[in-house]
């Protein structure tokens, strides 16, 4: 694979083609390059609680592995079709409502091996939770979109699969409201493993989510019942919540002919993130929400105006407006140093041109 | 590897170089006001090395700016001069990344002091890089917390805790310095300031060279501002210290720990030679005959934590405790955890002098890699005390010796435990850095194409290699210039034309 790219034609790395129309819209790659075969499950070191995984593992199949010795990656992104790979998962850095709980995957990733352009195979941290010898590559191939070298594998921490989980869901028609709810539940130390958000416009209301998943979850889940209704809220609590949390991440993806725009805010900006689309879904704790937007270039524009200095990444959007529009929409110094260091790990341009921030 | 007091031959001593021009100190001088700006040699003397007192290195000047248009104006300076610079926290780094360069400028951050602003709504705490650790808590007490909670938090400060990504006893369940940054102002080595991250934002659009930086050693340039996660301070604390006949027995209950799922906050070992020298400084009043103790404790809801903590009692039962102490009150719980504090200090006492290694093993291989170092300890005639992160199979064993003769000595016990620790699968550093200190073992846990990707990172922050020179990378490296696109034009890979 670093033979191919040290070829010198531009190359496009691909896993399950789920998130193919993120970024900017670059050239067209002359070199189409799949990791599909990369499909190994290397190691899984269960009393480590650790993984290696080649990049081309659909993220589906190895939870199933680990499901199997009551073990998961703490990593739940929107995953339609069960295609996504680990390779496309650190590539995008997505991430799902286990986020509130235990990071993103930039936080789980140990270690990374990646095929460099200089036609060089790299390996970067280690195979143990703990290590700080040398730099810290893996993260940095995080939300990378593949614009610096092909993640070939990674090795991963993993957790304990909680044995029961319980949902805390509070209804009601004021954004504020809710929004209030969940920075309460937020102070409070009940070591949630997600905290959401889910908002359908004034008419329709919205809903905060707080999973328990410790060994107490059901009277964690009753401090947080409790907290919510003094709110004001409509409170249901259920154990049997994997639906409630699927729908969660699906409205973290575009429907047919809509956009989502990723929106990083600080949480106590949240409502008013919230309120400024029909719909989206948020993680209350993190500030972090996906608005499904209609596919409209002035409207990401005025969004973008409107909720600075929050950042609007524009996510699952057709050619045509991500052609009109920066998805990232930012510059300045950050970027002019991701452009150096693009042009330190490849130098001819050759790894999915023209998709990342400022056009690298 | 870290020792307290001189072995002799590693150690370098630079005398105070005359070559930083008197026009440059006194530009410093202009920025910073003349008391700020250090060029007595018996002034400079506290400065020539940090935790790992061996290496000793005088620089030129020492310069202590006060904000971040100062580090950015001494910078710039450096940076028209060519002159190397060294950041410095506290100074107890354990791996000399605070060694200073001869001839070169160290900047010294601890006037960098200010909390500048608490935001418990959105969870976060902005600081200036000379801020200790300890003082984050203070901060955000008592209803939030910050994680990272190394031995040295009293004094060491968040600025050296982000460039070494600093663990502590907590990680096993909290993390470390990395998880918790959320944003960094950064001054480069050209004197550009650059915001990586955000001010409290995750995801922010680019690549994640907030990441990158964490845990990169001063060499990428220096944080001036760093924005910090704090969370909400457990309501409950459970600890206990469970004993067993030796420290494999208690690597076993480790591991059976870990894998019924529980997730302690803290899993600390102690073996024999360790509770006895900490018995000597703490007064906990455990038992004498005990090969290793277990400090294990767990936090969170009331009742998620008697749920955990009820489980293991049971486990440290089935796998052969002898005995097991449960912490009834604060003051128990402090007890306990100031026997495992004073490990090190207390280990200065039953020997003159000690290495400290800091390695990293797979946890499940702690029985052999244990017995291994207690081998390698007999084998050389030496004793070695070992306290450590059970939890994250970080070893710290502490290499006792006396005279010349035997520091020879037990410098290779130290490095061929750290060679255990890479055949188990580990890392030669868990939290201490490679700095000066491991730099030359890089080589035996990275390939060439490796540490070679490492320098594209480094280059692309500090292409004239003037931030920390001489760490981290086994060699000295130059970064070249960037190679000009050079693309394959599509009628040459499609071999309709060539290039001669
Ligand atoms: C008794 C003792 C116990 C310890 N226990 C632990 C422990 O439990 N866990 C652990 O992880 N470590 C531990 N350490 C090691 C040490 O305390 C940590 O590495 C700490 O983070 C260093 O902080 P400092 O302020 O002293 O940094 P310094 O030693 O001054 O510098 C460390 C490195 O950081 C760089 N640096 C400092 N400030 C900046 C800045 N603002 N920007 C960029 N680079 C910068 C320096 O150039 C250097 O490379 C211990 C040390 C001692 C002496």
């Amino acid at each position: 694979m670093a033979e191919l790219l040290s070829a010198g034609r531009t190359v496009r790395p691909v896993g399950g083609r789920t998130k193919t129309d993120w970024g900017g819209v670059g050239p067209a790659a002359e070199v189409e390059l799949s990791t599909r075969k990369l499909g190994h499950l290397v190691a899984h070191n269960e009393g480590d609680l650790t993984a290696v995984l080649e990049a081309g593992v659909r993220l589906t199949d190895a939870q199933t592995a680990f499901a199997d010795r009551g073990q998961r990656l703490s990593l739940d992104p929107p995953n339609p079709g069960g295609e996504a790979t680990i390779g496309g998962v650190v590539a995008t850095a997505d991430s799902g409502p286990l986020r509130h709980g235990h990071g993103a995957v930039r936080d789980l990733i140990l270690g990374v091996r990646i095929a460099l352009p200089d036609g060089t195979v790299a390996r970067a941290g280690s195979n143990v939770i703990k290590n700080v010898a040398g730099y810290d590559l893996a993260k940095l191939m995080c939300g990378a979109l593949g614009t610096l070298g092909v993640v070939t594998e990674v090795t991963v921490r993993l957790h304990p699969l909680p044995a029961h989980t319980v949902t805390v869901a509070a209804r009601g028609g004021d954004l504020g409201t809710l929004s209030q709810a969940a920075a309460a539940l937020a102070r409070l130390p009940l070591q949630l493993e997600a905290l959401d958000l889910r908002w359908d416009g004034p008419a329709a209301g919205g809903a905060l989510l707080a999973r328990s998943a410790g060994r107490a979850p059901a009277e964690v889940a009753g401090i947080a019942a409790t907290a919510a209704a003094a709110q004001g809220l409509e409170v249901t609590v259920t154990e049997d919540d994997d639906a409630t949390w699927a729908e969660q991440r699906s409205r973290q993806r575009a429907r047919d002919g809509e956009a989502v725009l990723r929106v990083s805010a600080l949480a106590t900006a949240l409502a008013a993130v919230l309120g400024a689309a029909p719909s989206g879904v948020a993680r209350a704790g993190l500030g972090l929400a996906w608005l499904r937007i209609p596919a409209d270039a002035a409207l990401v524009r005025r969004l973008r105006a409107e909720l600075a200095p929050a950042t609007c990444v524009l996510l699952d959007a057709p050619a045509e407006l991500r052609a009109a529009v920066d998805p990232w929409g930012v510059d300045g110094p950050a970027v002019a140093l991701a452009r150096r260091v693009k042009q330190r790990f490849d130098p001819a341009g050759v790894c999915n041109p023209g998709i990342h921030v400022g056009g690298i | 590897m870290a020792s307290e007091s001189p072995p002799g031959a590693s150690g370098a001593v630079a005398g105070a170089g005359a070559n930083v021009a008197a026009a440059l100190i006194g530009r410093f001088q202009k920025i910073c006001g003349t008391e700020h700006v250090i060029t007595h040699p018996h002034d400079l003397h506290a400065y020539r090395s940090d935790g790992l007192t061996h290496f000793q290195v005088m620089p030129a000047v020492a310069v202590l700016p006060n904000s971040a248009e100062e580090v950015q104006a001494v910078v710039r300076a450096c940076h028209a001069a060519r002159v190397p610079w060294v950041a410095r926290g506290a100074g107890s780094g354990l791996s000399g990344g605070a060694l200073p360069v001869a001839d070169g400028v160290l900047l010294v951050l601890t006037r960098m002091n200010r909390i500048l602003e608490v935001d418990l709504d959105n969870h976060l705490v902005v600081v200036e890089p000379g801020v200790t650790n300890t003082a984050v808590s203070a901060a955000v007490g008592p209803h939030f917390f910050y994680p990272p909670d190394p031995s040295s938090q009293t004094v060491c400060t968040i600025g050296g805790n982000v460039a070494e990504n600093s663990g502590g006893a907590h990680c096993f369940k909290y993390g470390f310095t990395t998880n918790y940054v959320l944003g960094l102002d950064v001054v480069l080595t050209d004197g550009e300031m650059v915001t990586l991250g955000g001010h409290g934002e995750v995801d922010v659009p680019g690549y994640d060279l907030l990441g990158a930086f964490v845990g990169s050693e001063g060499t990428l340039g220096v944080a001036t501002r760093i924005t910090l996660r704090v969370i909400p301070t457990p309501e409950h604390t459970r600890t206990l210290v469970a004993f067993f006949g030796s420290v494999v027995a208690a690597s076993a209950a480790t591991s059976a720990v870990v894998a019924a799922g529980l997730t302690p906050c803290a899993i600390e070992m102690m073996d024999a030679l360790s509770i006895a020298a900490s018995e000597q400084m703490a007064h906990a009043g455990w038992p004498a005959e005990a090969g290793a103790a277990l400090l294990v404790e767990f936090d969170g809801t009331l009742a998620d934590c008697e749920a955990g903590f009820a489980e293991l009692k049971a486990i440290c039962v089935d796998t052969g405790s002898t005995q097991i102490r449960v912490a009834r009150t604060a003051a128990e719980r402090s007890v306990f955890w100031k026997m495992r504090k004073s490990a090190f200090p207390a280990a200065g006492r039953i020997s003159g002098r000690y290495y400290v290694q800091d390695g990293v093993i797979p946890r499940t291989r702690l029985p052999e890699v244990m017995a291994r170092v207690e081998e390698l300890g007999a084998e050389h005639g030496l004793k070695v005390a070992n306290v450590f992160h059970a939890g994250d199979g970080n070893l710290h064993p502490m290499v006792c010796y006396a005279g010349p003769d035997e520091a020879a000595r037990a410098e290779k016990v130290a490095t061929l435990i750290l060679q255990a620790c890479l055949d188990a699968g580990g890392s030669i550093t868990g939290e201490h850095g490679v700095g000066v200190d491991k730099k030359g073992y890089m080589p035996r846990m990275f390939d060439e194409p490796d540490l070679a990707a490492f320098q594209k990172l480094r280059c692309a922050f500090d292409p004239d290699g003037l931030a920390n020179p001489g760490k981290v990378m086994p060699t000295p490296r130059l970064c070249g210039e960037v190679p000009g696109p050079n693309r394959v034009h599509p009628l040459e890979a499609a071999g309709l034309a060539e290039r001669f």
